[in-house]
């Protein structure tokens, strides 16, 4: 954070600074996603780049007061562009002695916490595992502390209303962005009227939040504690329309733009898993736009009825995450077999089994990749910001329609709930994904009479034809069997089975044609070292490579959206690198399969935290890539793969090794 | 109205020209007739008809169908079904499956179906054992049954799956067997009529690992004292002159009478439309197994709003209530800000 001081009139002194990252951290029951999110709305109407990142516990109600219940909310917001949520807060607001203590080593030497002091009670401090208390102990001396009674003077603001005190102390969220509101010169008046809004059916509830809300602004202004308030400016933006949104609202948002540009009824089946469930809870809303959700008895069934959906003409998707993603395997299966187009979007958490459901992970690429019986290759696409994943959504779509094949669609929870301002596209601008259905015989039956084969391929896309029920004379059963080239009946023949084998993976493979060839981004364009990503890791990679350039180094970086099939010149691209660094959130996935697809030396830089990337330790890594460059060393480091924090070897195969062969 | 001509189809019309690939003798056989020689009087069009199976002896039906249709996977085919009638009201969504197929694997599937009264026609097939996969024991096969799984025995209680059914909140409930063609006929033709889920259970002998297994009450010599018909509106009575009947057990059961002894008064009247299926329950109650007096025909036919019309109206209110979509005010449902 850095400041610049301006004189300015009274009451208080505002500085002007050019980006703060402020982490609101309190009880899962206390509110702090909500005030999270009320303060990326003030932020974005503020006209500042922002990006959130919200970190919350996986029960619904661990025990209040308890390290597990911490639910935490970070929002990074400045006067300049910005990818990531910050890699460490600025300011921390802890509403409990859980919530600082759970967050309060992120927290770096002169960091400012504002704390309610109320809750700072005894059997708090014990729940919590404080020993002694830390606002007495010396503990928070590197620290600019702000010590509120912030639930006393909620209370005391919400008396008006007569509501109970144990119902008007769950007002003190609002209190707490009241007083950040002040300190950040945020817009109020929209929060105000939300407030209005959002709790209009228990109008004592809405007094109270608003009362506590206005008390914590007009706190911040009278009680004189803090030294200034800050001004930050607007970013520059390009000329448009923005709206603030997360990676599942936009998913979602994307399928009901895809199933509007391919002229097709949307239909989702669904079960609820976290984090993918609020994509079904969004299209399950806009039931005007056709779309038909079903929550079915599990994921395979989710997946089935979508795959029936498409038989008969749909747009079948159906979304999950981990361990749904396990149980839908062989239906993909069927669907590669049956060749008709299905989106499965998997928004991917931390794993084996339950794992970490809140939690982000990229630990799923292998498994779209490979994870079924039998040669079954399915085209994966995936989303790399939140508001990508409109784009991506749409991108799924048009390689399932016109390629009639299952498609994987990767997002994760980081994407799902994170949130950044999207710079709306004009709707006329996107793709137009239609296909057509076949409408007429293709071929002359053994009686001369015309008739249809299914399994004829168009020659440019190797695609079949999709013949939907209620087309008469072009009636056909398709199954899970092999399939005769071309008539489509249940063949055992082996040469037969190896051409359908072959045909398959050919068309899987032939997407790449039609695929923008891969550029990597190297302003400089001497860069020794490729930064290769995929996913979420684009925020911290891109801002990774911003400050490496910053610090007058080269370094090169390439994001794929499409990891199967890759860019047709991909391999072309990766061998004119001497070092190739791919971050990713798991041990190994894309690197594996970069190594194997083109036998380059890609390493991994592995995090497996449950959290994004921080942009220092992408920076760090790539600093270190160029500085074994210059030092001579032409050969990469015998060391292999390291991780985020230095740790290491994560995927076998000693580089050294190989190039000593 | 106007009259359009329905086109009439034949029995041939709805066969495909794939050779029929089950055991010489196995009941499936005539179960396949008795479809091809239904459909024709249904008046329905092959185009917007399909059969969806799963896996199993069974599931080949629909390869052996001139009408669209998906072999899928094994237990899935109510899903895959659901999806397709829940898009697709105007067609005629049938599913074939196995005693394994639909209680086993795909248990799950099919009392949902049920219970969500979709839209669709459910032709159980039961031969109480494994055919496709040479003759395990099924969760339709009696204690005791020896298999090459269960060389001492099977252990596990069977299910009955018109009891199952019924539990599953279904709203058509029906029995027939493979050797009475015209049986099989009327009850198909019931189950494709009702509007919502139908679920039939189909006695089938699989004459290669379970054969006979409903010789007990369905051979001919046997039929008269062993199948029980019931029929809507009458009093349920069997016998080859109707001398034994169903009456009260006094204890909210059924038993099995003679009409001389108890008088006819005292015979049970079938309803199927019974809104409360304790009834149909009780009669599905009345046999533990195809070897004693066992009901055949409809259980249960009751109304119920099948699942996809109710989806349907939910879309239209949407729309009455919001217009149709629109994807540009979509995105800009949210707050939004300018930059020019
Ligand atoms: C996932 C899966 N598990 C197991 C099998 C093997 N399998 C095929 S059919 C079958 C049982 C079929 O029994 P049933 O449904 O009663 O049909 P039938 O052959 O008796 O008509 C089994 C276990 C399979 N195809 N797929
Ligand atoms: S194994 Fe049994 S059920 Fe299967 S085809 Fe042969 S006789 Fe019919
Ligand atoms: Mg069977």
């Amino acid at each position: 954070m850095t400041t610049k001081s301006k004189p300015v009139n009274e009451p208080g002194k505002v500085e002007t600074i050019d980006q703060v990252v402020i982490r609101f951290a309190g009880d899962s029951g206390d509110g702090m996603q909500l005030t999270g999110d009320r303060f990326t709305d003030e932020s974005a109407l503020s006209g500042n780049d922002l990006s959130t990142l919200p970190n919350f516990p996986a029960e619904i109600r661990a025990p209040a007061g308890s390290l597990a219940g911490v639910s935490a909310f970070q929002i990074h917001i400045s006067d300049h562009e910005i990818l990531t949520p910050g890699d460490a807060p600025n300011v921390l607001v802890a509403m409990n002695p859980a919530a600082l203590k759970a967050n309060v080593n992120d927290l770096p030497a002169a960091g400012t916490l504002v704390i309610n002091v109320d809750s700072f009670d005894e059997r708090a401090l014990a729940k919590a595992g404080y020993e002694t208390d830390p606002l007495k102990d010396g503990s928070l001396s590197a620290f600019r502390v702000y010590e509120i009674p912030m639930t006393s003077l909620t209370l005391e603001a919400c008396r008006p209303t007569g509501a109970k005190p144990r119902d008007a102390e769950r007002s003190k969220n609002f209190f707490a962005l009241g007083l950040l509101s002040w300190l950040y010169h945020r817009p109020i008046i929209d929060t105000e009227r939300w407030i209005v809004r959002r709790y209009n059916r228990v109008p004592i509830v809405a007094e109270a939040n608003a009362l506590a809300f206005r008390a914590g602004y007009n706190f911040g202004e009278t009680a004189e504690i803090f030294e200034s308030s800050y001004d930050i400016a607007p970013a520059e933006h390009l000329p448009g329309t923005y709206t603030n949104v997360t990676g599942n609202v936009a998913l979602a948002w994307g399928l009901l733009a895809a199933s509007h540009l391919a002229k097709l009824p949307l239909f989702l089946g669904s079960y609820p898993i976290t984090p993918a469930s609020d994509i079904l809870h969004e299209l399950s809303k806009h039931k005007n736009f056709g779309v038909r959700t079903l929550q079915a008895e599990d994921e395979i069934a989710g997946i089935g009825a979508a795959l029936g959906a498409a038989f008969g003409g749909a747009l079948g998707v159906t979304t999950t995450s981990g361990p749904g993603i396990d149980l839908k395997a062989e239906t993909v299966g069927l669907a590669v077999s049956l060749e008709l187009p299905l989106l499965i979007v998997d928004i991917q958490r931390g794993g084996p089994s339950t794992g970490l459901p809140t939690k982000t992970e990229q630990s799923d690429l292998l498994h779209a990749m490979f994870g079924r019986h039998g040669e079954a290759p399915v085209p994966i696409v995936a989303a790399k910001t939140p508001s990508h994943c409109f784009y991506a959504a749409i991108e799924a779509a048009r390689i399932a329609l016109k390629y009639r094949t299952p498609v994987y669609l990767l997002s994760d929870g980081y994407l799902a709930n994170g949130s950044e301002p999207w710079r709306l596209p004009d709707v006329e601008s996107l793709p137009d994904i239609s296909v057509e259905f076949a409408t007429e015989p293709n071929a002359t039956g053994t009686d001369g009479e015309p008739t249809f084969w299914p399994f004829t391929r168009d020659p440019d896309t190797l695609a079949r034809p999709w013949a939907i029920p209620g087309t008469p004379g072009l009636e056909h059963r398709i199954g899970g069997l092999e399939k005769q080239d071309g008539i489509g009946t249940v063949s055992y023949e082996p040469a037969n089975h190896e051409v359908m084998v072959r045909a398959r993976a050919a068309k899987i493979a032939g997407i790449a044609k039609n695929l923008p060839a891969a550029e990597a981004e190297d302003p400089d364009g001497d860069a020794r070292v490729l930064l290769l990503g995929w996913g979420s890791t684009y925020a911290a990679i891109t801002a990774g490579a911003k400050r490496v350039r910053k610090a007058g180094k080269s370094v090169a970086q390439l994001h794929l959206v499409h990891l199967n099939p890759f860019p047709p010149n991909l391999g072309e691209v990766l061998r004119s690198y001497e070092v190739i660094l791919v971050p990713e959130g798991n041990l190994g996935h894309l690197t594996r399969l970069v190594r194997s697809d083109f036998l380059v030396d890609a390493k991994v830089l592995s995090k497996v935290e449950g959290s994004p990337f921080r942009v220092g330790e992408i920076e760090r890594a790539i600093l270190q890539e160029i500085e074994r460059l210059e030092s001579g060393a032409a050969v990469p480091d015998a060391s292999g793969q390291v991780d985020a924090r230095g740790r290491g070897p994560a995927v076998g195969g000693s580089s050294a090794e190989e190039a000593a062969l | 109205m106007t009259d359009v001509a329905v086109p009439l189809t034949t029995r041939k019309d709805w066969a495909s020209d794939q050779e029929v690939r089950w055991c010489p003798g196995c009941g499936d056989y005539s179960i396949l007739s008795a479809v091809q020689l239904l459909l024709p009087e249904l008046g329905v069009q092959r185009e917007n008809t399909v059969f969806i199976s799963g896996i199993g002896c069974a599931a080949r039906f629909p390869y052996y169908m001139n009408t669209y249709g998906i072999h899928s996977i094994h237990g899935r085919a109510p899903a895959i079904a659901t999806g397709l009638a829940v898009t697709r009201p105007d067609l005629d969504v049938w599913v074939v499956t196995g005693d394994g197929d639909s209680l086993s694997i795909g248990g799950n599937h099919l009392v949902h179906a049920l219970r969500r009264n979709v839209k669709l026609t459910i032709l159980m097939f039961n031969n109480q054992i494994y055919g496709l996969t040479k003759g395990q024991y099924s969760p339709t096969s009696e204690v005791g049954k020896i298999t090459k799984s269960t060389p001492f025995g099977s252990l596990d209680t069977p299910f009955n799956p018109v009891s199952l059914a019924l539990g599953a909140e279904a709203t058509f409930v029906a029995r027939t067997h493979d050797l009475d063609r015209k049986h099989m006929i009327e009850t198909f033709r019931r189950a494709h009529d009702h509007p919502g889920a139908s679920f039939v259970e189909v006695y089938q002998n699989c004459n290669v690992f379970n054969d006979g297994a409903f010789e007990a009450i369905n051979r001919k010599e046997n039929r008269a004292d062993m199948l029980i018909p019931l029929e809507h509106g009458q009093p349920i009575r069997y016998g080859a002159d109707g001398e034994h009947g169903v009456a009260s057990d006094g204890q909210g059961g059924l038993r099995l009478v003679e009409v001389a002894d108890v008088g006819e008064e005292a015979l049970v009247v079938h309803d199927e439309h019974r809104v409360n299926p304790s009834l149909a329950f009780a009669l599905s109650r009345l046999a533990t197994g195809p070897h004693e007096p066992t009901p055949i025909g409809v259980f249960r036919a009751v109304e119920r709003p099948d699942y996809g019309s109710l989806v349907d109206h939910q879309l239209l209110e949407a729309r009455a209530r919001g217009g149709a979509g629109d994807l540009s005010s979509l995105l800009r449902s949210g707050a939004t800000w300018n930059y020019d």
